[in-house]
């Protein structure tokens, strides 16, 4: 991977950008371009300014069980990983991956452990993909043990699931929105408003949730999009950040400055909710009169 | 605010893929020929060909091309209309003079909504009148990501084999296809014989870059002489292409001088 010169300014300009739903490969993953993938996400990132890949592995990606159902083995060993190479990445620089927990609930005691171990060893956040419906009571344990150590969760979310899918037992805005009303203390990142499905209809189901926030990631650049969504939830529960794709990332930073909000609003989109959203996580960034 | 790409004056000369007018399944703001103008001169890209949204949707295309036409008229300097020929419907041909002497720079085809399957001859004889009259042909594989459609939008997504279809009919019709992820691009043209396949230019904003990295993948593979530059304005966030271009990997943004790709090759003659 050949990246930009270091000193070449960044694609979205000076300010810090905070990636809050990143994702990363590993050898477990069977593919064997796995490290190729992670330099790619580092070094694009570094390109477009971003300065901390809050990130997740979803056990082995569906090489040795199901993406979204994820074996308690893979996620154990995926975990780890994630948190070996947030430190490693940061042995001669300034912290720029952030792990999340990511947990089968499923699994009950299994998921309990692998948070308690993983925010005990610097994870930041945990991460919920499609294992179980949000509002299922699985997952109570899970939002009060979230709540307890004050770890958001990133909850995957179908956007309107008019249908089940295969694959998945994805969860829409107002399955999420019974778990975050029977769970008011604990704080929850609506993953990826651009990820697929229907986003208007998230933008009326959890807007007076004020304990969801949501993620613009996604490969979906629907125009209206961001404008709408920062218009229900406001720009303090909007958070910029990429998922799978860092080109539709790298666009929405750009309209993210073409749809008329003022620097402080910017700055609250790109990185400041981020660090709000993550007392755990202590990002390298400040800026006076910063919230941080 | 930020500093954008070092660019050249002009980032592009063609946005190929742009459309005025509504759309039916969802609110799209603001789609009026007067906000393009504006969003072009923003995105420094000197012109667009423009279709009329709605055209696909209707059975009979040929008042949404009358209407496009006035809309644009004002901005004929910025905005160049591409008329839509259904060429299944009668007196089509007509149509397609009427938008040829309109000063149509491509001609706009939708066949997944006009339930015309891949190598439909009434396709090859648009392709046919296309050649003869040296403007391309465009097709647009998708609107909206499947995930999202409505559920009325059961049309369903133009199958490579189409493209694949007019490109192998020896028509000489040059088409454009937008919409086309990279394994929909890489199905047509590692299909073709080189022939063929020197006649389909690719508008690559659905491509995925990094960490995927398909777009630096396909460059890597094919060059950079199958692309064109477009948005789908006003359905995407027009900065996608743009994106894509300033993330590919150094070595491929420094040795492939991408920004205007393959324009000057579909473009009318003067």
């Amino acid at each position: 991977m050949v990246s930009a010169p270091d000193d070449a300014p960044s694609l979205t300009g000076a300010a810090p950008l905070i990636d809050v739903h990143a994702h990363f490969h590993t050898p477990l993953s069977g593919r064997a371009d796995w490290s190729a993938y992670n330099a790619s996400r580092l070094d694009a990132g570094h390109r477009m300014g971003v300065i901390a890949h809050v990130a997740s592995v979803l056990g082995s990606w569906g090489h040795r069980s199901p993406t979204y159902f994820p074996s308690p083995h893979d996620l154990t060993a995926a975990n780890q990983w994630m948190r070996d190479f947030a430190r490693e990445d940061a042995e001669g620089r300034a912290q720029r991956v952030y792990a999340y927990v990511a947990v089968n609930p499923n699994h009950p005691e299994h998921a309990l452990r692998e948070i308690r171990e993983g925010i005990a060893q610097g994870a930041v956040g945990i991460k919920l993909a499609a294992s179980r419906k949000a509002d299922d009571v699985l997952l109570d344990d899970i939002a009060a043990i979230a709540a307890e150590h004050d770890a958001p969760i990133l909850h995957h979310v179908w956007q309107d699931r008019r249908r089940e899918w295969p694959g998945q037992d994805a969860s829409d805005a107002v399955e999420l929105g019974r778990l975050a009303s029977r769970h008011p203390r604990a704080r929850f990142l609506l993953a990826h408003i651009g990820g697929g499905g229907d986003w208007a209809h998230t933008l009326h189901a959890v807007r007076d949730l004020t304990n969801i926030s949501v993620d613009l990631s996604g490969s979906g650049i629907d125009r209206g999009m961001m404008d709408a969504t920062i218009d229900a939830f406001g720009v303090h529960r909007v958070m910029w950040a990429a998922d799978l794709t860092l080109c539709t990332g790298l666009t929405k930073a750009w309209a993210i400055d073409a749809i008329g909000l003022d620097d402080a609003a910017v700055a609250d989109l790109r990185w400041r909710n981020a660090v709000r959203w993550f007392p755990r996580a202590a990002f390298a960034v400040s800026e006076p009169g910063a919230v941080a | 605010m930020t500093a954008q790409t070092p660019m050249a004056p002009w980032f592009a000369e063609v946005d190929v893929s742009a459309w005025i007018g509504p759309y039916p399944f969802r609110d799209v703001p603001h789609p009026d020929p007067e906000v393009l103008v504006r969003v072009l001169a923003r995105e420094r890209v000197r012109s667009a060909w423009v279709g009329w949204l709605p055209s696909a949707w209707h059975r009979d295309p040929a008042a949404g091309n009358r209407r496009l036409i006035e809309a644009l008229a004002p901005w004929r300097e910025v905005l160049v209309p591409a008329v839509a020929i259904r060429p299944d419907w009668p007196h089509w041909e007509q149509e397609l003079t009427f938008g040829l002497e309109a000063g149509a720079a491509s001609v706009r085809c939708y066949p997944a909504q006009w339930g015309l399957g891949a190598g439909h001859p009434a396709i090859t004889q648009l392709a046919h009148a296309c050649a003869a009259a040296r403007v391309p042909l465009h097709i647009t594989v998708r609107f909206e990501d499947l995930r999202q459609r409505h559920v009325m939008d059961s049309a369903g997504d133009v199958p490579a084999a189409a493209i694949r279809a007019v490109a192998r009919a020896g028509t000489g019709c040059r088409v454009v296809v937008s919409g086309a992820g990279r394994d929909y691009m890489e199905e047509v043209w590692w299909g073709l014989t080189v022939e063929e396949r020197a006649l389909v230019h690719f508008d690559f904003g659905w491509m995925w870059g990094p960490p995927e990295d398909h777009f630096a993948t396909v460059v890597r593979e094919v060059g950079h002489g199958p692309f064109v530059y477009g948005s789908q304005w006003p359905l995407r966030l027009v900065q996608q292409s743009r994106a894509l271009l300033a993330l590919l990997p150094h070595e491929i943004a420094r040795s492939t001088p991408l920004p205007v790709p393959g324009v000057e090759t579909v473009s009318r003659p003067a």
